[in-house]
């Protein structure tokens, strides 16, 4: 669902289903397998495939060679470590959703996995996919972005955990190599209180238009979706509110640090004043 | 015990919860093949070279030199053709059709067309090609404009609405040899299997013999009312030059870009009233956008023309509608069929005319709602069946509207109500010139019924077997229905305009009433095994006192009407704009209930639909394409979308419907986006416009 | 490739990236699970795969290799939920029923409103409204749990 793979506005019609006969792909039981597959082989990952069959039915998927990793179980933990929380890149948001451990340690983020597509997207879709998919506007990006989550990447040869806040270099632009997987977010401690707000296009199964993460501490912060080329924390922001600014105040230092557009589903100018607004109610409701 | 009046089984039986239903793309037949069809890219031009960048071998290709009759779709007109000659008039328009055995091969093959592109026209309001034009007029509407008291003015736009059927078009062609003759069977997903007929006959001119059976359809709702012609002669294209028989499914994209869409409408209203809330005088002018082709523009807009007064009195009205072409998809039948659109502006218009005058809204209605003796805009005297005062009484009544309202103040909450009414059954003189007729045949173990009229989930088969059931007085469980296939059923006429169970229940009643004289006391079993089977068949004949002037637009537009009133209960996000409707009252009378259940499934289904409209359905079109074509993008109402409905069926018989039975089917459609828009008045929001979203919304709060 | 399918295990001949939708309709011959969309939005292709609902339209059949599927031919013809959703007029045109049929089948004991509306958004209906479904899940739950607390006692 959060699925915006390559969606063509005017699709023409040519753009028909992808041919499967023409897709190759090799399934890895174990991480090991998959990276020694990855190791020699360029290959795109494929997990709960809910973004990446969609574009295959709309005749927009351009890979053709695949790696099945949705056998990789050691991938769907969620654990802890230390106080760091540990998911696996294949926890679905069902798992997350039921999971006491994020319950406890980032309810926002069972908030959020609640309100992406409908429970059979739930039960497929997962946290590494929605990260690696690299959507302006999928759901638990900004969730992460907000509590400086670290991606773990890992190659056959080497491991490197990125700031999620430095994954994204631009629209559906990462930091990640041809030879590495997700293997797992990291959460670290949060202090503070959550708040998350979906404004989609209807009530379930909704494509955001505008998405917000909060942390409420002396440093609050803020994290939005679908407002710029990537998920965005908003730091200027973060500082004047930090700073004693009023709410009037870091409204309009918001205003000038996001730069949201027009595309099908809202408008530049909706999008711009919503995000004003919802930054005055997280700093309401958390207060 | 009486079937009428009882939610009885249904004739479905259990099929469609067990997958057993068998809907067009789950039947295949030996040696079938894919069909597929090559459409515009450019909203306006000229085919100037086609090439295919493909190994045709094996592929039955189709273009428009292979058409032996006459290349256009049989409809009011004939001016859209079955496959592009060389001008393009919108985008997806269908240019070639491509089969082959293997559906990858046939998705692959690229075909590259070179066009000469026109400058395109999008805008309604610029088009100098009128398909069609209305003016109705009553008394003196410009002197009574002049002296009234005050005249409120307004323009109301509604958008596109896409059907979202969730089973896409889809039809199979089956070459079959018939008596020596080379003909074709379609079987498909179709509303109206007669008008397939006609199409087919005027495309392939009087030779080859053509029957088209309906499969399970997936819903309909106007949506494969007139396209599925045009699929139709695609796939029997394919299917008589290959030999084999061809399947055409579209896929979901296909299906929104390419087919039929509720008319956008701008409707312009003056209004002038008498200080004590008296409506003096009605100026209306109706604009419809009918896209590329006439199709059936022209009766869409008579039906909102019709409507476009709402129901009440008022004795000087002038309604002037036009529906104009432009480059665009052309838009189609779909529920409600133009009152929608022209019932959402008439009821907002009363809530500012109510504003203007100080004097609360519900008064206002209830002033001017029409009464039996009551003349409509057309000049028709209203009948006994009226039931506006009775419906908007019982929902103010049931949702305490006045209080509740008045308690609502300061939240942001608020409520918002409706009043409207729908015309059943064909328009005017149209239910004499169809000459529907149905066929009774009785068989060994009881009857049989045999009428074109398709179901499309709304209950046509339960229905028809009721009123039959009672009328013969056999037990409902002897009553089979045939499955509608043109070579052994009657044509009944088409399955749209809120008819079937009135009209075509009508003559099946008839039909029951004759056979159960031949029968003179015996039991069908008893009859058939004594005399043989034998079949009665019937034409439908209106009310006589029925008189229409086409020309004119005079007289009795309908034989009846079905009235409702809706109330919604809304809640608005301060911050975001979003609307969460948290309970939406539908009052309705619509005569005899026939199916209880049934009635209550059409309303809250209708009520869905039309909250969509109001709410969250945008078609947004980019050079004359739907660009969100994807039902993730063209967003209808999820369960969470739903509000809490509250279902009033009220009856007051229609005496020439079957059980005093009048249509349903639409009316539920023209209540729900009014009803919420009105409601969003009292927070506030000066909303003229449909679909409602949370970004006209914000732009809304400026003037409040 | 082989998976249990409706209890029986089953081997198909297939692409590993074949739709399980197709793979269904095509090669097992079971055309009760339907296409609405493919984009995992109108909930017509739901199936159960190890008693999850999940948008067979979505899911390249390699990865039900050895996992359960159920579609709703599974369910056989005589279910409690299938009648009630044809009593309660459930199912109208029926195009959505088997979809929304396999995704009320995976809710838990004594649901709420709310719960059947959660479980049942992922699955889009364009002829009742949804309230004539809920009805016909909430009849049905009333009645197992009634069933099992009558067997609990004896």
């Amino acid at each position: 669902m959060a699925r915006n793979v390559g969606r063509q506005c005017v699709r023409e019609r040519d753009a028909v289903r992808t041919a499967i006969s023409g897709l190759e792909v090799r399934r890895a039981a174990s991480l090991g397998e998959a990276l020694s597959i990855l190791r020699d082989d360029q290959r795109t990952p494929i997990a709960g495939a809910t973004d990446l069959y969609v574009a295959l039915n709309f005749g927009t998927l351009e890979p053709r060679r695949f790696l099945d990793i949705w056998a990789v179980n050691e991938l769907r933990d969620i654990s802890m470590n230390g106080k760091t929380l540990v998911l696996g890149a294949l926890a679905t948001y069902t798992s997350l959703i039921r999971s006491p451990l994020v319950e406890r340690h980032l309810p926002m983020l069972v908030e959020a996995s609640r309100q992406v597509g409908g429970p059979q997207i739930q039960n497929r879709g997962t946290l590494g996919g929605n990260v690696a998919n690299a959507s302006p506007a999928g759901d638990s990006l900004p969730v992460l972005a907000a509590v400086d989550a670290v991606v773990v990447l890992r190659s056959a040869d080497t491991e490197r955990r990125i700031p999620l806040t430095k994954f994204y270099t631009g629209y559906r632009a990462t930091v990640m190599r041809p030879n590495e997987l997700i293997v797992a977010i990291e959460i670290p401690p949060v202090e503070g209180r959550q708040w998350f707000r979906k404004v989609g296009t209807r009530a379930a199964q909704a494509i955001s238009k505008i998405v917000v993460a909060g942390v409420r501490a002396a440093v609050p912060r803020i994290a939005f979706g679908s407002v710029a080329p990537t998920v965005v924390r908003v730091p200027e922001t973060e500082r004047s509110l930090a700073s004693g600014a009023t709410i009037d105040e870091a409204a309009r230092v918001l205003s000038r640090e996001i730069v949201p557009i027009d595309d099908i589903r809202s408008t530049a100018e909706y999008r711009m004043r919503v995000a004003t607004n919802l930054l005055r109610r997280f700093w309401i409701e958390t207060g | 015990m009486p079937a009428v009046g009882t939610s009885v089984a249904r004739k479905d039986g259990i099929g469609k919860a067990t997958g057993s239903a068998l809907y067009a793309d789950d039947i295949t037949f030996p040696g079938m093949i894919h069909g597929r069809t090559i459409r515009s890219t450019i909203p306006r031009g000229r085919v100037k070279s086609i090439r295919f960048d493909f190994d045709t071998d094996g592929f039955t290709i189709v273009d428009w030199h292979d058409i032996v009759g006459r290349n256009s779709v049989d409809l009011i007109e004939k001016d859209q053709p079955f496959l592009v000659e060389s001008e393009v008039r919108h985008m997806a328009e269908p240019i070639l059709l491509l089969a082959h055995e293997d559906r990858e091969r046939l998705n692959a093959a690229h075909v590259e067309i070179e066009y000469e592109e026109e400058t395109p026209l999008f805008d309604p309001e610029q088009s100098t090609v009128v398909f069609k034009k209305i003016d109705i007029m009553k008394g003196n509407p410009a002197g009574a404009l002049a002296s009234a008291d005050l005249v409120v003015e307004g323009t109301y736009r509604t958008g596109h609405q896409e059907h979202v059927y969730i089973e896409p078009n889809g039809v199979i062609a089956v070459p079959e040899d018939v008596d020596g003759k080379k003909g074709v069977a379609i079987f498909g997903s179709v509303q109206c299997p007669f008008y397939v007929i006609k199409a087919l006959r005027c495309l392939f001119g009087a030779h080859p013999p053509i029957r088209v059976i309906q499969t399970e359809t997936g819903g309909g709702f106007g949506g494969k009312e007139e396209y599925p012609s045009m699929i139709a002669g695609h796939a029997a294209m394919l299917a008589l030059k290959s030999g084999r028989p061809v399947k055409i499914i579209y896929d979901r994209a296909e299906d929104m870009i390419a087919t039929t869409k509720r008319h956008p409408a701008i409707v312009r209203h003056r209004t002038g009233v008498t200080r004590d809330g008296h409506i003096v005088a009605m100026d209306i002018d109706v604009l419809m956008d009918g896209g590329a082709y006439v199709t059936l523009s022209p009766v869409v807009l008579s039906r909102g023309c019709i409507h476009a007064a709402g129901p009440y009195r008022c004795d000087n009205v002038n309604i002037r509608g036009r529906t104009v072409f432009t480059n665009t998809p052309p838009n189609g039948a779909f529920r409600g069929f133009g009152a929608p659109q022209t019932e959402f502006a008439v009821e907002v218009q009363m809530e500012r005319i109510a504003e203007a005058l100080g004097i609360d809204s519900v008064e206002v209605r209830r002033i001017n709602a029409l009464r039996p003796g009551d003349t409509t805009a057309t000049g028709q005297k209203l009948r006994e069946d009226t039931s506006a005062l009775m419906v908007l009484d019982e929902a103010v009544r049931r949702t305490d509207f006045l209080r509740k309202r008045e308690g609502y103040r300061g939240t942001n909450r608020a409520l918002g109500l409706s009043l409207f009414y729908h015309g059943a059954g064909f328009t005017g003189s149209g239910e004499l010139s169809l000459k529907s007729k149905a066929r009774l045949d009785l068989t060994p173990t009881g009857v049989r019924i045999a009428t074109g009229s398709t179901e499309i989930g709304q209950g046509t088969r339960t229905t028809h077997a009721q009123i039959v059931s009672d009328s013969l007085g056999i037990p409902y469980e002897d009553v089979e229905v045939a499955q509608p296939d043109t070579a052994r059923v009657a044509d009944s006429g088409p399955t749209v305009a809120s008819r079937t169970c009135m009209v075509v229940g009508k003559i099946l009643e008839e039909c029951a009433h004759e056979m159960k004289e031949r029968l003179n006391g015996l039991s069908p079993a008893e009859y058939h095994t004594r005399h043989g089977a034998f079949s009665v068949e019937r034409m439908y004949a209106p009310p006589d006192w029925i008189k229409w002037d086409d020309a004119t637009y005079r007289g009795d537009a309908y034989a009846t009407y079905g009235w409702g009133c809706d109330v919604a209960e809304i809640e608005v996000d301060p911050d975001t704009f979003e609307v969460r409707p948290l309970k939406l009252t539908a009052v309705q009378e619509f005569g005899r209930p026939i199916h209880p259940a049934l009635a209550q499934g059409q309303i809250e289904g209708g009520t869905a639909q039309g909250l969509g409209y109001a709410l969250l359905e945008r078609v947004v079109m980019r050079n004359g394409a739907m660009a969100n074509a994807q039902l993730t993008n063209y967003t209808i109402p999820t369960t969470l979308d739903m509000p809490e409905l509250d279902v009033v069926m009220l009856e007051n018989p229609y005496p020439g419907g079957p059980f005093g039975a009048k249509g349903l089917g639409e009316l539920p459609m023209d209540g729900p986006a009014p009803a919420v828009v009105n409601a969003l008045r009292w927070l506030g929001f000066d909303v003229r416009e449909i679909p409602a979203t949370p970004e006209l919304i914000a732009g809304c709060t400026a003037t409040a | 490739m082989k998976f249990v399918l409706n209890g029986a295990s089953t081997d198909v001949m297939a692409h590993p990236m074949s739709r399980l939708l197709d793979v269904l309709r095509e090669e097992c011959g079971l055309t009760g699970t339907k296409e609405g969309c493919g984009e995992g939005e109108c909930g017509a292709c739901t199936v159960l795969v190890n008693g999850e609902p999940v948008c067979s339209c979505l899911i390249p059949v390699a990865q039900v290799e050895s996992a359960d599927v159920v579609t709703i031919e599974g369910l056989g013809d005589d279910h409690p939920l299938q009648h009630l959703f044809m009593n309660e007029i459930g199912a109208q045109c029926g195009i959505c029923t088997p979809g929304m049929i396999m995704a009320a089948i995976a809710l838990g004991p004594s649901p709420t409103l709310d719960d059947v509306k959660i479980a049942l958004a992922g699955n889009l209906c364009r002829c009742t409204g949804y309230s004539a479904i809920y009805r016909a899940v909430l009849k049905w739950r009333e009645m197992s749990d009634v069933n099992v607390s009558a067997s609990a006692t004896r």
